[in-house]
């Protein structure tokens, strides 16, 4: 790499961290060592939290027993202030992280989905607030799993 | 692709409530099809929703999200008449944008 190929990357880079480029709607990269964690710890650890406390401002709800685990509907929320984040997890599907959601000021957090779950198991509704990780839990019985079929 | 992006909107005061439904496989590449053959993995990796050029929702999709993703957020101080626009990204490089007037 030439020097000025290496001046103009640098250049670029701390334009980058300046937040001077202009954002593209995706510019984003997919989380793709928390997405193939195998488990709630590890997952945590990547989303960048250490040990999570349960919290009732979180709320989970869910069906106490899906008969389809392909689709089996959610509704996270929090009453935590400055909730900047919001994650699913699944303690016993192939991978743990379902999905996360960034929150930005002016949305509520309060987030309502479907996801696949493979048996019955715990899951956890992870919400970053103020920098620290609090999270709810929820078992939710499977009548027919949902990841190979 | 087109109505790729199902969008229902309804503003109650200062808060729309936002409902997604896109069309998308979701493969986990763990379902085998009718020959016993593994489908490979094809999901949505991405997603952004902007409003006037603000991300009112980002968020990163495993396989684990249900085929077809539902998705329905609230936002503050968005108006009536407003356009939203939602773009997702896949793990097979596939990407859609669509746009909706809010109501």
């Amino acid at each position: 790499m030439d020097q000025r190929r290496r001046d103009l990357l640098k250049l670029l880079s701390l334009m980058a961290a300046a937040g001077l480029l202009p954002r593209a709607g995706l510019a984003e990269e997919w989380n793709e060592a928390a997405f193939s964690a195998k488990s709630v710890d590890e997952v945590v650890k990547l989303l960048g939290g250490d040990a999570p406390r349960e919290s009732d401002q979180v709320t989970l709800n869910g069906p106490e027993i899906a008969e389809n685990g392909a689709v089996v509907p959610l509704e996270i929320s929090s009453k935590l202030p400055n909730s900047e984040s919001i994650a699913i997890l699944i303690e016993k599907n192939p991978n743990t992280l379902a999905a996360s959601f960034a929150i930005p000021p002016g949305t509520l957090p309060d987030i309502q989905t479907r996801v696949k779950m493979n048996e019955t198991c715990n899951v956890y509704a992870l919400v970053k607030s103020d920098g620290k990780f609090f999270y709810a839990a929820k078992e939710i019985k499977v009548t027919l799993g949902g990841c190979g079929g | 692709m087109a109505n790729a992006i199902k969008v229902r909107s309804k503003t109650d005061g200062d808060v729309t409530l936002i409902r997604l439904l896109i069309s998308h496989p979701m493969e986990t590449g763990l379902r085998k099809d009718a020959e016993g053959q593994l489908v490979p993995a094809h999901f949505i990796e991405l997603l952004t929703i902007t409003y006037k050029e603000r991300t009112v929702l980002s968020a990163q999709w495993g396989p684990a999200v249900s085929r077809n993703p539902y998705l329905a957020f609230r936002v503050k101080g968005t108006q009536k008449g407003e356009k939203i626009r939602i773009s997702w990204k896949d793990n097979m490089g596939e990407s859609a944008t669509d746009e909706a007037t809010l109501e």
